[in-house]
């Protein structure tokens, strides 16, 4: 008979989810938007996406394991989320240099200068977006058409975004076949990487429902409640790619269910004010950030009533 | 089912492993170590030396305080030895055969009487003493008597046996807990889980007007009392409160089983039904045993232990705690031991707090174990309390859900000791 026995606080059973299989299960859910970009704008978004997740985990494994070993380098796939993500919201002509650098900012200024996973204020693949955005403006906003699909190796033809443009058909916006960052233009993947996220239980509805929600409102007002308008500023301009993959991240959203709403409404807000009254096309970015910084004060105020709490 | 509590949790149950496993009983230990501390309160003073011949049955150390409960033999024979924390006896079969006589009584008061003499606690781990349950504070009248065989922890399957098999005895308890906290009606809520019990009871109880059976949704912590009244009840215990000021009493079907053998045999709390379960033990088992008996002897008696066990807990997987030495004994709270095998104990690091929010959504007292396992360690205390640390009931399920393996209820016990210890010296 065994006579070490292990002693440790209870409980004494552990779920069996782990840092690690969400990070995994986040990848997994950017299946469809990647492969999505991969139809829509061939070997480049190819390119761009494989940059732009290995170097953001080799910059990730070499500052905290000091290592390149392949294993140090999968790590807990958070790395991995952040670069994916990151190429997904660069434009299908970024050079790969560009995607070495947004990983580089993501992980290293915007993630680890902060005390690494779970630390960070800011969502790190759009600090790396914003920074980028500033620092080289022209290259971050040449847009361009998707391939026509029998024609696939062409070069890329460029055009303007929908929101940029203000036209598109509604069909094309929802499969889409528009022009905008690699992953933010099918409708349809990011519903099935959201809805993936949602049975997962790794995202609350609360988020993208407080966001497009109030994003759906703003528009209805502000467009004489036309309701093609609202289907225009949700499905264009990377809103809902933020809503369901950037706004959701779980280090940099509140803890609380009723912060959650309120972030969620706050980005909507914030995301429609600068598209309506500074007409700027980066409202989803700056929105999120903004809200980021947010997020303790949302946590402190938004505190729940214990059980048992008397009402006052 | 109207209601339940907020969050809660869906562990892996493992009850298959007992729980159609009628009660056995094990044979008398050879000795047995009676701990001076088998509840919350007052530790007892010895009243025996060593050398002392003593009864089974025989009150061997007691207290002056209210919140306290005796320490009866649970076996005849020499004291062996006797320290600050407890009572070894030798047993001698000739002293243990069981002779009580059924004591007479008359009012509540002689019937909590009874049941303190006869060191009965409330059996289902928290351990806290059952007449001082029973004794209304002036001004406050109880009007339900709320039986707890929810049994949520995962392995345990003692209450789930007792009400199958021990259903008549706990009807009986029942009736005379009626009677000693005056409450006019008794619910006794089961999980669903438990369909043989719920029949069982639902049966006995058809020509009783005040005890209702009712089935409660399977989710952890079910069996929590707080919870347990908010399910039956829709009404939640306030802050720093009790079931009490409700007008509730909650006790679980082992206690009321024991009330019944005190006050209609006069036989005190010496034995009870442990579940010895987990892959680490070769045959898992629903056994009687005497309080005091070495838990290595009780895991002997199921068949011992497995190469491949790593951890035994006193109590379940969730609240109970890990055993330093099987030379510890069973006490009164005892409702399993646990051999767990390095497959279920999955031991990991811990890693930063990734702010994914299960914590919060699964706490049962509606808290935010985050902050508070934050506020913890980092010594902020007063943070700590001002987001209702002492309304935490400790019941595991943030710890369980969390992906980067923090003890959150760790931290949490430790800023609560650190505050109370602080309380103390002032
Ligand atoms: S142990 Fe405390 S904080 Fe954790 S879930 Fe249970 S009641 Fe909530
Ligand atoms: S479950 Fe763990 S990682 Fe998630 S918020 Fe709670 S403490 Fe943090």
């Amino acid at each position: 008979m065994t006579e070490k026995l292990k002693v440790g606080p209870s409980p004494h059973i552990l779920d069996s989810r782990s840092v690690s299989s969400i990070m995994w299960d986040v990848v997994i859910a950017l299946i469809p938007v990647t492969a999505a970009a991969i139809i829509y704008f061939g070997l480049n978004a190819v390119f761009i996406l494989l940059v732009s997740t290995l170097s953001a985990m080799i910059f990730e494994s070499l500052v905290v394991h000091k290592s390149l070993k392949p294993k140090k380098v999968l790590g807990d796939g958070s790395a991995a989320v952040t670069g994916l993500l990151l190429g997904l919201i660069l434009p299908p002509s970024a050079p790969l240099w560009m995607a070495v650098v947004g990983s580089g900012v993501a992980i290293l200024l915007a993630k680890q200068a902060f005390g690494g996973i779970g630390n960070n204020i800011f969502n790190p693949a759009l600090v790396g977006r914003a920074v980028l955005f500033m620092s080289w403006p022209v290259l971050m906003t040449r847009w361009h058409q998707p391939l026509a699909l029998d024609n696939w190796f062409a070069d890329l033809v460029s055009g303007a975004t929908p929101l940029g443009a203000g036209s598109a058909s509604l069909i094309d916006l929802v499969l889409g076949n528009v022009g905008g960052s690699l992953g933010e233009t099918s409708v349809v993947a990011i519903l099935l990487g959201g809805i993936y996220l949602l049975l997962k239980g790794h995202i609350d509805w609360r988020i993208p429902g407080g966001y497009i929600g109030t994003a759906a409102i703003i528009a209805l007002l502000t467009n004489q409640f036309s309701l093609e308008a609202v289907a225009f500023h949700i499905c264009a301009g990377g809103l809902l790619f933020g809503a369901v993959f950037m706004a959701t991240d779980m280090v940099t959203s509140p803890t609380t269910k009723v912060g959650r709403l309120l972030f969620g409404i706050g980005c909507g807000l914030v995301t429609m004010y600068v598209r309506v009254f500074a007409s700027a096309p980066e409202g989803v970015t700056y929105a999120i950030l903004f809200m980021n910084a947010l997020v303790p004060l949302i946590d402190r105020y938004t505190v729940p009533k214990t059980f048992g709490e008397v009402k006052k | 089912m109207k209601t339940t509590f907020p969050g809660g949790i869906h562990p892996p149950y493992n009850k298959e492993l007992t729980a159609s496993k009628a009660i056995v009983e094990m044979p008398l230990p050879k000795r047995v170590r009676l701990l001076l501390q088998q509840h919350i309160g007052a530790p007892c003073k010895p009243l025996v030396k060593k050398g002392d011949v003593v009864t089974v049955g025989q009150k061997i150390a007691d207290s002056d305080a209210f919140v306290s409960a005796p320490i009866i033999a649970s076996v005849g024979g020499e004291v062996a030895a006797v320290d600050a924390e407890g009572i070894e006896i030798v047993t001698d079969p000739e002293h243990s055969r069981f002779t009580g006589q059924a004591p007479k009584y008359d009012t509540p008061e002689d019937i909590r009487q009874i049941i303190r003499e006869a060191g009965i606690v409330g059996m289902g781990g928290a351990a806290f003493p059952t007449h001082v349950k029973l004794s209304p504070p002036e001004g406050k009248e109880v009007h339900t008597l709320i039986i707890n065989g929810a049994e949520c922890e995962p392995y345990l399957s003692t209450d789930h046996r007792v009400m199958v098999e021990q259903g008549e005895e706990l009807i009986e308890g029942i009736k005379i807990l009626l009677r000693a906290c005056g409450a006019q009606k008794a619910i006794i809520g089961i999980e669903k889980n438990k369909p043989d019990a719920i029949e069982n009871l639902s049966r006995l109880c058809r020509d009783e007007e005040n005890i209702r059976v009712e089935a409660v949704p399977v989710v952890y912590p079910q069996g929590g009392e707080r919870q347990l009244i908010k399910s039956l009840t829709g009404r939640e215990v306030p802050v720093g409160g009790l079931p009490l000021d409700l007008g509730i009493v909650v006790q679980n079907v082992a206690t009321a089983v024991a009330v019944h053998q005190a006050v209609n045999l006069g036989r005190p709390l010496i034995d009870r039904v442990v579940t010895v379960s987990g892959r680490g033990v070769a045959e898992p088992a629903n056994v009687r045993v005497r309080l005091g008996t070495p838990i290595r002897d009780l895991i002997e008696f199921c068949g011992g232990m497995r190469d491949d066990a790593v951890k035994v807990v006193n109590g379940g997987p969730m609240m109970g705690k890990a055993v330093a030495s099987l030379d510890d004994p069973v006490t009164k709270g005892t409702s399993g031991i646990l051999v767990l095998t390095e497959a279920e104990v999955r031991i990991y690091e811990e890693r930063t707090c990734i702010r994914c929010a299960r914590c919060v959504d699964a706490c049962p007292m509606r808290l935010m174990p985050n902050y508070l396992a934050l506020y913890s360690r980092k010594s902020m205390y007063n943070d700590a309390e001002q987001i209702h640390l002492f309304n935490c009931i400790e019941c595991g399920c943030c710890s369980f859900v969390c992906p980067a393996r923090i003890p959150i209820v760790h931290y949490i016990q430790k800023a609560k000791h650190e505050i109370n210890s602080k309380r103390r010296k002032k």
